[in-house]
């Protein structure tokens, strides 16, 4: 891995509201790519040990139920916007398996499903600073940077800083839910950048 | 006095809002628990964005998720006693085959998978029929799409 794992800063009217919210970020020189025989197989892997019985269940599983609980706190319903690891899930099941997509989104797939955390990847070369949980201009709660928004909170990133063909490095982030141990999310983005590093 | 009085009429609005979270995390639980029937799971609210939520805000989360809860547990115990009334149906022409002759009750509707039908037919076809001879059969397989 290039980087440490870094936190970020939350707002704190947010923190006052939900102390045990976090985001961590690493920084990854690696740039999209078409998914590899490795990640592939991978892949390949975890769509027979996911079927619906097991998507079933998840929202009995901790990781994802802490999610649930937070979308509810912040708005969101959990049976419109799936929490992370259901909406990877969802997407198995409807695809027949889990289809590779290429580079980053293989790896943020793979470490969504093995750790019930959601991981994103921005290009590095666009983002000003470090990340925070803040409010953006209307006053939603969003990833933002020194430069204003990046993403909404658990929605793909906005276009300004979106992984493109010309980015080389890349900054994963996940966000810590409420009741979610910080190790998961460690474990979401050491994974992540694993499969996203040059072999 | 006043400042005393302050403290007394001034609503705690952070702890209300633990409070509404901590019974919309109850309420969740339950949710998550819940072996919803079909037509439980509809969600009837739009996409949102994340955003801290007011009291009344929360009031609204919370009620909406009681209300949906309330719907779903209703539908479980008519379906809960549509199956048993199904059960009843099945024990009586298992026992009464003759007495309920050609009459049917599919798998679905005692809560099992499948496309099987337990029916009351008549045992060696015609003869059985003059003879008196009822038996349960249930027909297995889904049919063929198409």
């Amino acid at each position: 891995m290039d980087g440490l794992i870094q936190s970020g800063a939350v707002a704190p009217a947010i923190t006052q509201e939900f102390p045990a919210l976090g985001l961590l970020w690493l920084d990854v020189a690696a740039a999209p790519s078409r998914t590899p025989p490795d990640v592939r197989d991978r892949l390949a892997h975890l769509s027979d040990r996911w079927r619906g019985a097991q998507a079933l269940a998840l929202r009995r599983q901790p990781v994802a139920h802490a999610h649930r609980v937070f979308f509810r706190h912040i708005g969101l319903d959990p049976d419109v916007q799936r929490v992370p690891q259901e909406e990877v899930i969802v997407r198995r099941l409807l695809d027949g398996g889990f289809r590779p997509r290429g580079l980053p989104a293989d790896a943020l797939t793979i470490a969504c499903v093995q750790t019930g955390v959601g991981v994103w990847a921005l290009d590095a070369g666009a983002v000003d600073g470090p990340l925070a949980i803040a409010f953006d201009e209307t006053q939603r709660i969003a990833v933002c940077d020194a430069a204003g928004r990046l993403a909404a909170l658990f929605e793909a990133p906005d276009a300004r800083a979106a992984v493109v063909k010309a980015t080389r490095a890349m900054r994963l982030y996940a966000i810590r839910a409420p009741g979610v141990p910080e190790l998961f999310v460690r474990e979401a983005l050491e994974l992540a950048a694993e499969l996203l590093e040059p072999a | 006095m006043v400042a005393v009085l302050d403290r007394v009429v001034a609503p705690d609005h952070a702890a209300a809002r633990r409070a509404l979270r901590e019974q919309i995390s109850r309420l969740e639980r339950e949710w998550s628990a819940l072996e919803r029937p079909p037509g439980a799971a509809q969600a009837t609210a739009r996409p949102g964005h994340a955003r801290l939520l007011g009291v009344g805000e929360l009031e609204r989360a919370r009620d909406a998720l009681t209300a949906r809860l309330a719907h779903a547990r209703a539908l479980q115990a008519q379906r809960g006693a549509t199956q048993e009334a199904a059960r009843v149906r099945l024990e009586r022409m298992l026992l009464e085959p003759g007495r309920h002759r050609f009459e049917q009750v599919p798998a679905s509707a005692l809560g099992e998978g499948g496309c099987g039908v337990y029916a009351v037919r008549p045992r060696l076809g015609l003869i059985g029929m003059l003879m008196g001879w009822w038996q349960v059969k249930l027909s297995s397989g889904c049919p063929l799409p198409g």
